[in-house]
């Protein structure tokens, strides 16, 4: 048993609802454990077979039943968006509205292709710059956030807690009124009308930085004092220790990140056409009434697909890092 | 570090700050390419805004000073902003704690999946969350007449004699509300319960299934909770901003402003003033309302968060 393993229990027994209150005299205390580790024996014999702990099948059912009522609800926008978009114009407007196609078509598709080739903008052009505005805004946010994390968790400063409390705080001022200065502060730096005005904004979000110092927090200071005796240094100990053992938060920020800068539209910054992004281009076909609900429908299902797609691939690798690795200490 | 720190203390006071910021210069450097875009493009807005709170401002002429004129007329003349912080205030107390545990549940059963299932299911759930506005799809099932799918429902099971007019009925615009609200709650606090509960090291568990913890409650409240404490900070954190904040939904559902403003909230009031009445100076003072509001949450809630697993 490693000291850590050691300190853990320890620590486990003081939450323990059988705890003695601590005014107990030292013999008392030395019989107390010998009881209990008496007690952990005879438990570790009976159970060396199995490890799991008992679970109630009348539970689990109960567990079960509930989770698939609500998931059938939750799901219910998921399964619309996917019918809607193989739907044929006739089911589309169909009332009261059907969640599931009759006839299904791919006329949507070659409906939306036939109108993105009329766009004056070439298309690819919308592509690239959701690209770079949206894989700019995320990388980035998780990077210079995790950086900034890293010593607000684990490292003694002065400024420390009140550097902390002014981002957890920024948090809870309505986005809505912070908007104008926002736009004043991004012309004065002559920054309007370019990528930048989308992607420097969001690498300063609040919610990130607040994220990934929670997860960094959990890490056992022997880790970061180990690798300082081995001569890293800060960034190495960052880069190096800190970041692969925090995957988990690091890849739920970036589906947050991701979603956030998928969805901006950048109408806001963006006033030349070929700077502006996919989520625009789209918007401009959705909006255009009878004749695009068809193309409308598939725009839906594709704007909901990317981020989808995005969402199932770090959500796997969450898992698995926890199969593969380990543990921290 | 921590000898440092000891040097530090045996000089003087004046040195000791200087000394530990030079010797935490890497920290500093670490911090310094947020902090400098955190504070140009959150920080500075906050404080720009909160002058503004201070002024008639709407935005064609330049902010003219008015002191306290719009706090007095908030608190104290504005009927709306009372009704919408009493919604907004039941809002928060129903649907935040049951949004906060339905996060933790959900969260907690979908862990003892296989992770191939795992991942699928976490999607299903955050579903409302992903797709974009998926709360019109309420819309339909809300509408009005005989061929909404819950007046269909409730008209071919007997329960109604006629259809009810969901949205435009004050009594059913919050119940309405909040049941979407909590429809739409498995979004970042759950997620990072999910990514939370990947690092809760499996050793523990087996450590107390041996020292007698007997079922999976004792185990999640003895065993799982305080391992991830800092991921339920967080999950408050976020839960209390979007309580708070409720307002897409009930525009989107209710309109803005709804029937005899039953479905009115902090921040559609806010929005009503901001984007239609262009008197950003008024919407300011609300938002400082609002995190005040927000912020003496944020502590109760702390303080009782400290508690888990004790």
């Amino acid at each position: 048993m490693t000291g850590m393993e050691k300190a853990k229990i320890s620590r486990l027994f003081s939450r323990m609802p059988h705890r003695k209150p601590a005014e107990l005299s030292p013999e008392e205390e030395t019989a107390l454990r010998q009881k209990r580790l008496a007690k952990i024996y005879r438990k570790m014999k009976r159970q060396s077979g199995k490890k799991k702990l008992n679970r109630s099948t009348a539970g689990n059912a109960v567990l079960f039943i509930l989770m698939g009522i609500c998931g059938v609800f939750m799901v219910l926008p998921l399964v619309m968006i996917l019918n809607n978009a193989v739907k044929p114009l006739d089911e589309l407007y169909q009332y009261p509205p059907r969640i599931f196609v009759r006839n299904p078509t791919l006329n949507n598709f070659t409906d939306l292709y036939v109108l993105l080739n009329e766009s004056w903008v070439p298309f690819s052009r919308y592509i690239l710059n959701t690209i770079i505005i949206t894989v700019g805004g995320m990388t980035g946010h998780v990077i210079i956030a995790s950086m900034a994390a890293y010593p607000l968790a684990k490292n003694h400063f002065p400024g420390k807690k009140i550097l902390f409390s002014v981002v957890v705080l920024s948090m809870m001022f309505s986005w809505t009124v912070t908007q104008i200065p926002q736009y004043l502060i991004i012309s004065w730096l002559g920054i309007n009308n370019t990528y930048a005005a989308l992607v420097l904004p969001a690498w300063s979000f609040g919610m990130g930085l607040y994220l990934m110092k929670q997860f960094m927090e959990q890490l056992p200071d022997s880790l970061m004092e180990s690798a300082r005796l081995q001569g890293a240094n800060e960034w190495q100990i960052f880069w190096r220790i800190v970041m692969p053992n925090v995957k988990p938060a690091w890849l739920t920020l970036a589906i947050f990140q991701f979603q956030q800068m998928w969805a901006n539209t950048g109408s806001m910054f963006l006033r030349s056409e070929e700077l502006k992004p996919l989520q625009y281009a789209l918007q401009q076909i959705t909006s255009g009434g009878v004749s695009r609900a068809g193309a409308g429908a598939a725009v839906t299902f594709l704007i909901a697909a990317v981020p989808i797609i995005f969402f199932l691939i770090c959500q796997s690798s969450i898992m698995e890092t926890m199969t593969t690795s380990g543990m921290k200490d | 570090m921590s000898m440092a720190i000891r040097n530090g203390r045996s000089m003087r006071k004046k040195d000791t700050l200087w000394h530990q910021v030079r010797i935490n210069r890497a920290s500093y450097l670490l911090m310094a390419p947020y902090f400098t875009l955190f504070f140009l493009f959150t920080v500075l807005p906050v404080l720009m805004s909160v002058y503004l709170s201070f002024n008639y401002f709407n935005m064609l002429e330049m902010p003219r000073w008015v002191g306290w004129a719009n706090y007095i007329k908030l608190l104290l003349e504005d009927d709306i902003f009372i009704i919408s912080l009493r919604n907004t205030l039941l809002f928060a107390v129903v649907t935040g704690p049951v949004s906060y545990l339905l996060c933790l549940l959900f969260a907690w059963i979908i862990n003892e999946f296989r992770p191939k299932v795992r991942a699928f299911l976490t999607l299903v759930f955050y579903a409302p969350s992903i797709c974009g506005n998926a709360y019109m799809i309420w819309n339909l099932i809300l509408t009005g007449d005989r061929y909404g799918y819950l007046n269909g429902i409730l008209l071919r099971t007997g329960i109604l004699n006629e259809p009810i007019l969901w949205m435009q009925t004050e009594k059913f615009v919050m119940p309405v509300l909040i049941v979407v609200q909590l429809w739409l709650s498995l979004g970042t606090g759950f997620l990072s319960f999910i990514a939370g509960l990947q690092t809760v090291d499996k050793g523990l568990y087996e450590a107390a299934a041996i020292d007698g913890v007997k079922n999976r409650w004792q185990e999640l409240w003895f065993v799982t909770l305080p391992a991830m404490k800092p991921q339920l900070m967080f999950g408050a954190v976020m839960q209390i901003t979007q309580s708070f904040a409720v307002a897409d939904i009930s525009i989107a559902l209710a309109g803005n402003p709804s029937v005899n403003y039953s479905g009115a909230t902090i921040v559609t009031h806010l929005l009503d003033y901001g984007s239609t009445r262009l008197d950003m100076g008024y919407a300011s003072a609300i938002a400082t309302i609002l995190f005040l509001l927000m912020v003496g949450t944020n502590k109760l809630v702390q303080r009782i968060l400290r508690r888990v697993g004790e």
